[in-house]
């Protein structure tokens, strides 16, 4: 080993100090960053930068080079990223409370500009927060209640995407999407004339319904008393006068007759028609 | 190393008070070893007292002799060799070092761990070459170039990631169309379609998938009435649409997930107003009753009306017949019946003024209006 040393020492050296070199003169640029190279503070070059519809494999990516100690890479992340928006009370144009949960997705197209702007993405995040919260409560203050919970909040979204947008160019980022995540009623007076509509609608359902079951009731008993009555009429109607007849025969049998006690008096008078053989024929 | 092992080993034989060159086994390997051999090989042959140094034996002697303190001392550095109190590595064949040998042990080690991949009948692995997409490679034994030229991220792809939204039991009130509330809550499942994508192009994708889910549900929500989100034919309208819209999304994030399914698995009206949803259901069942009864009242009434229309074709079936006879004989029956029943008094006619005793005649306190009217019809009837 010493001796190794001894006759070789200055190659070592001198390989020692090419590592080095070669080391820190290159970098490794993965597929999801893109780099900016900063010489003195000025951006020379930009390495992976984003272009549209790049296939993975043909992009920029991979080993690239650097003057050491001179050059400084400043890494930027080349994926979509999000904003989260903090959950916040829009006020509707019928001024209607609203709490608004929201996200939107952005990814830096200009290095170079974000580096000079923003400078990492985190802050980048953070600039972008409060211009978010502004739009989106500018753009849903204009809006109905009603409007921003069902279709229009499409064309509502894209108004605040291109107002977003337009905000996030001056740091390099394109803004590809803005979604409500979340529109709550915010806790409080509002939920509760919310649910308190909701009762009143229910109580209105339970009372139609009684109503309604009460009103079939009372139409199925009148039709069968009316299927009653032709059933009667038909076979009645044969000969009313022996119906008559019959009847009252059914009737006296009813009013008269079947009683435990012989509770009725009856006067007759001879001349009845009942008696008529009785009083020796005729 | 050696002359001080040596030199340690003298110093104790000479406060032993033996010869150095005494009765030493000296396996060792040292110069000295060699000059010990000849008379410790001289004792080697028969069994021995494992607690006596080997040299120590004299051929003459038969008895076992027992250990002394001084023996025991004597040979400690003899066994241990002159390397000194710590152990070394035994020597490479021919007397050169083990350096290079463990270098390409290492090296074949790191190539093997480094290039040689095995990936999972599930999982598919992303290989980057200093950080470039070069390829994708399936199921199986794979070889790559070792670890800083390549990289392999191996991810499970097939199987089916599955979030609940939200997390527990929580209440998760959402706003439909008709302003109303419901308490939602729902799984989503979905794989990687693209790894490439996957792992590329968005920062998080699962946090993504879940925000996405969270917007798309939302948005068809709030398309939807409460009864539409409440009931089963809407809840799998809500679904399809929700899966259609995340894919819709995530696609144009260019995410590579695929969104294998959306299941509502739990749709109620928020607890405060369960109440009044109750109420619906009972006053559903309140109708159902009152129809019921009705129905069968109504019953009741046509079989009645019926059965009496029977009786009464029937009779003048018969009456028709022969209505003199007929007439008459009901006639005197349903007499006897009512007659045979009650009191009868007979007055006659023609310049007698008839008495009547009305409170002996009537024992009971019925309406006298009762027996007046009943003279009529039956006169009536004789007719």
């Amino acid at each position: 080993m010493d001796a190794i040393w001894q006759s070789y020492k200055a190659w070592i050296i001198a390989g020692g100090v090419l590592l080095v070199l070669v080391w820190s003169s290159l970098f490794v640029v993965p597929e999801t960053e893109q780099a900016v190279v900063l010489r003195n503070g000025r951006p020379v070059t930009v390495v992976n930068k984003f272009r549209p519809n790049q296939d993975f494999g043909q992009t920029g990516a991979g080993i690239w080079y650097r003057l050491p100690i001179i050059d400084r890479v400043v890494s930027v992340s080349k994926q979509v990223l999000d904003v989260d928006m903090q959950r916040q009370e829009v006020l509707s144009r019928d001024q209607r409370r609203l709490e608004v949960d929201a996200y939107a997705r952005f990814r830096v197209i200009d290095p170079v500009r974000m580096v000079q702007t923003a400078g990492s993405t985190e802050r980048l995040e953070e600039q972008l927060r409060p211009i978010l919260n502004s739009v989106l409560r500018q753009q849903l203050g204009t809006r109905n209640f009603q409007a921003l919970l069902t279709a229009e909040r499409g064309a509502a979204m894209d108004q605040i995407r291109s107002g977003l947008d337009k905000e996030a160019r001056e740091y390099g980022a394109q803004v590809i999407d803005v979604r409500i995540k979340r529109a709550d009623l915010p806790p409080g007076p509002s939920l509760e004339t919310a649910y308190t509509r909701m009762q009143t609608a229910r109580k209105q359902e339970s009372d139609t319904i009684r109503a309604q079951g009460q009103k079939q009731a009372q139409i199925i008993r009148a039709e069968a008393e009316a299927t009653a009555s032709k059933t009667y009429a038909d076979a009645f109607n044969k000969d009313p006068q022996f119906y008559d007849f019959y009847r009252a025969m059914q009737s006296y049998d009813t009013v008269f007759s079947g009683q435990s006690e012989k509770d009725t008096s009856i006067v007759l008078s001879p001349d009845n028609e009942y008696l008529r053989q009785f009083r020796g024929g005729r | 190393m050696r002359t001080m092992g040596g030199s340690v080993k003298d110093a104790i034989l000479a406060m032993a008070g033996k010869s150095p060159w005494g009765s030493s086994p000296g396996q060792g390997g040292g110069p000295e070893g060699d000059d010990t051999r000849g008379e410790a090989g001289g004792g080697g042959e028969k069994p021995r007292n494992p607690w006596l140094p080997g040299g120590s034996d004299e051929p003459g002697t038969t008895g076992r002799k027992a250990a002394n303190i001084e023996d025991l001392f004597r040979n400690r550095p003899g066994k241990r060799g002159p390397g000194g109190n710590f152990p070394r590595l035994p020597q490479a064949p021919g007397g050169r070092s083990w350096l290079p040998l463990i270098g390409v042990g290492v090296a074949s080690l790191w190539l093997l761990l480094g290039s040689v991949h095995q990936i999972g009948p599930k999982e598919e692995g992303i290989v980057t070459t200093f950080g470039q997409y070069s390829r994708t490679m399936g199921p199986g034994l794979k070889l790559t170039a070792p670890w800083p030229i390549q990289k392999v991220e191996i991810e499970d792809v097939t199987s089916i990631r599955t979030d609940t939204i939200p997390e527990g039991e929580a209440e998760k009130l959402m706003l439909t169309g008709d302003q109303n509330l419901v308490d939602l809550s729902y799984i989503v499942r979905w794989n990687i379609k693209d790894l490439k994508l996957h792992t590329f192009q968005l920062a998080n994708p699962d946090e993504t998938v879940q925000q996405v889910a969270e917007a798309a549900m939302r948005a068809t929500i709030a398309e939807v009435t409460l009864d539409q989100a409440l009931s089963g034919a809407g809840r799998a309208q809500v679904e399809q649409s929700v899966r259609t819209r995340m894919q819709a999304l995530l696609d144009a994030y260019r995410s590579g997930v695929a969104v294998q399914g959306v299941e509502i698995k739990k749709a109620d009206p928020p607890t405060a107003v369960v109440d009044a949803f109750r109420e619906v259901l009972a006053a559903q069942q309140d109708a159902q009753s009152d129809i019921n009864r009705a129905r069968a009242w109504a019953e009741q009434v046509t079989a009645r009306a019926e059965g009496e229309a029977e009786a009464f074709d029937k009779v003048y079936a018969q009456y028709r017949l022969a209505p003199e006879v007929t007439r008459r004989r009901m006639y005197y029956e349903t007499m006897e019946r009512v007659l045979s029943q009650t009191d009868k008094t007979i007055v006659e006619t023609g310049g007698v003024v008839p008495y009547l005793p009305l409170p002996e005649v009537r024992k009971s306190t019925k309406p006298p209006s009762a027996s007046a009217s009943a003279s009529s019809p039956t006169s009536q009837g004789g007719r």
